[in-house]
């Protein structure tokens, strides 16, 4: 089923029980903005793990899902389900533009193209009058689910930003394992080569790069949702340096690496939030790290000690 | 009041003196970046970090042991010089066979550990830095006053960026650099200590863009996120003017910066995005960049 192999369904299994129960352990607020943030970094890595194309400006579409579902729930009284994929349609469209210009150069230019489009994505959220500049959308509602179930409650948030994000996991999990999926690899491993045997390397790049920006801001949209709020954090080129670091530390090109990585990052930000700019340093210091002697993060490793693929 | 198509001119002039200065920093920040990716292949995420670090040293060695700007502008490029040599032979050193993306990632992360520690000792807010006495005051051009500091930024950063150019294109050293930068294997094989050529870039590099900081520390407050600001432009600039052509990297750093200047004047909402408009702009025109070979 959606091409796990066994050790990866137990895995995912254990997942989701570890989804279903953790609520009722931990603090929910705390549990959502994990779960979201590991859609995010799901989404990022179905580029850099599968297509090979460091995106870094991934905030851009994360923050603009956000300010779109934020603005529909609040300003137009969307329902939440509608209130997101309002802002899964405004990431997928930003991608679908920003991807279109960025797929036109290769490698560390790629890089620094998306790096700036995400910087101009910035400027503009911080003066177009509809994300209230520096004040944010505040007050977002969560509203009623399909205008009958009331989200107030955070166990009820919860079950909703579960499901969106099984739903975001195993998507990401089945483009992967599809023929589609395959091309992709074959784009990461050897683009002539691909180009060779008559794809459009290319059409794919930009696909699988819409599908990520809509996926983030899918990722982004629940999150305003659950916070009831979208500020400039979330499109700020730092948080496209925060959803790098979680999948490197989680694992590049690892199904699970980067949910761990999120869980990982989000928890080290909570109890460190008093340290103040300390948490730039460990940052920093956690890259230099993985890069140097811990390249396949923390999920790869384990994979590799167990000798399985997760 | 004298006027340019409907605007005062001294606030034409004015604009387009802080656009000059602006684009002295991307010109000297995408040189360094350029040099270094020539010769190093990986991009430095740490450039704008490493201009901080050298107002910063600027600062310190005025405020500690009495330094003038004069010495601060030779000592500090030196220092981080320096620091960059240690970092190049300790860390990055050891990503040369590896993806370039890795020596991105590296950097970035040295970016964040530099300017986290900055923020730690010294808040966002900064320290002021002074314009040196015999920079003080402005000067009446005529059409406009203009402060002498700021001219002397211009000049002095005009200044660099061609004595870098001429030892690139005009020196032996230089010859060597861009042979090493063409085939490395080869240029190592005439007996060339190629590692050690591959140090010294990077240090010249940061030392450029320390130069750079130590201009910029009289101009704006020394602060832990000069560097932030400034490194994403200076990519946009990469990309907008390849980095193949050091003569490139120069001319759209003055250009853009002047671009970005009169953005100011005429549509001051636009001014934050001009240069990145531009690079879209570039990108659907000209894909390689202006100055760049297509790959």
């Amino acid at each position: 089923m959606f091409g796990f192999s066994r050790p990866q369904l137990i895995a995912f299994l254990v997942m989701v029980v570890l989804v279903a129960g953790a609520p009722f352990v931990l603090y929910p607020v705390f549990l959502m903005k994990v779960l979201c943030f590991a859609l995010f970094a799901c989404a990022f890595n179905l580029l850099i793990g599968y297509v090979g194309l460091l995106s870094f400006g991934h905030a851009a579409y994360f923050g603009m899902g956000g300010y779109v579902a934020g603005y529909a729930a609040k300003a137009w009284g969307f329902t939440p389900e509608l209130a997101i994929i309002a802002g899964t349609l405004a990431g997928g469209a930003l991608g679908a533009a920003f991807g279109w210009l960025a797929i036109r150069r290769q490698g560390i230019y790629f890089a620094m193209i998306t790096l700036a489009l995400g910087q101009m994505a910035y400027f503009f959220c911080l003066q177009a009058p509809f994300t209230g500049g520096e004040d944010g959308i505040q007050q977002i509602p969560r509203g009623n689910l399909f205008g009958m179930i009331s989200l107030k409650s955070d166990l009820a948030m919860y079950a909703v930003v579960a499901v969106v994000f099984l739903f975001g996991f195993l998507l990401v999990h089945r483009i992967v394992h599809s023929p589609f999926g395959q091309i992709l690899k074959a784009i990461r491993e050897n683009e002539p080569r691909a180009t060779s045997l008559g794809y459009r390397t290319d059409s794919y790049k930009l696909v699988a790069f819409i599908i990520s920006c809509a996926l983030a801001g899918l990722a982004g949209g629940t999150k305003s949702l659950v916070f009831g709020i979208a500020t400039l954090t979330d499109v700020h080129n730092a948080m496209s340096g925060e959803v790098v670091l979680m999948t490197l530390l989680g694992g590049l090109g690892t199904i699970f690496g980067p949910v761990m990585g999120a869980l990982i990052s989000t928890a080290m930000e909570n109890y460190l939030a008093q340290a103040g700019a300390w948490v730039t340093v460990i940052q920093g210091v956690i890259f230099v790290t993985c890069v140097l002697a811990f390249r396949k993060g923390v999920i790869g490793v384990l994979a590799e000690r167990l000798k399985i693929q997760l | 009041m004298f006027m340019i198509l409907g605007y005062p001119a001294p606030l034409m002039f004015g604009q387009l003196l802080l656009g000059l200065i602006n684009g002295a920093f991307y010109a000297l920040l995408s040189l360094g970046l350029a040099v270094i990716f020539g010769m190093l292949n990986i991009v430095n995420f740490a450039h704008g970090a490493l201009f901080m670090l050298g107002a910063f040293v600027a600062w310190g060695l005025l405020n500690f042991l009495g330094v003038n700007y004069w010495f601060a502008l030779l000592l500090a490029p030196l220092i981080v010089g320096v620091f960059g040599v240690l970092l190049e032979k300790t860390l990055i050193a050891r990503l040369y066979k590896l993806d370039h993306l890795y020596g991105l990632l590296l950097t970035f992360g040295l970016a964040l550990i530099i300017e986290g520690l900055a923020r730690n000792e010294f808040g966002s807010s900064g320290v002021p830095y002074p314009i040196p006495s015999l920079l003080q005051g402005a000067t009446n051009l005529g059409f406009m006053f203009m402060p002498i500091y700021r001219g002397w930024v211009v000049l002095a950063s005009a200044i660099m960026c061609l004595i870098t150019w001429l030892i690139i294109e005009k020196t032996s050293i230089g010859a060597t650099l861009r042979a090493a930068t063409e085939n490395a294997p080869l240029v190592q094989a005439f007996g060339i200590n190629v590692p050690r050529m591959i140090t010294l870039t990077y240090a010249g590099g940061v030392a450029l863009a320390a130069f750079a900081g130590v201009l910029a520390a009289p101009i704006y407050s020394v602060n832990p996120n000069m560097g932030a600001n400034f490194i994403i432009t200076v990519f946009a600039v990469v990309v907008i003017g390849g980095m193949g052509s050091i003569l490139g990297s120069i001319v759209t750093g003055f250009g853009l910066g002047v671009i970005e200047g009169l953005t100011k004047v005429f549509y001051p909402q636009g001014s934050s995005v001009v240069i990145f408009v531009v690079m879209v702009i570039v990108l659907l025109v000209r894909p390689a960049g202006l100055f760049g070979k297509a790959a």
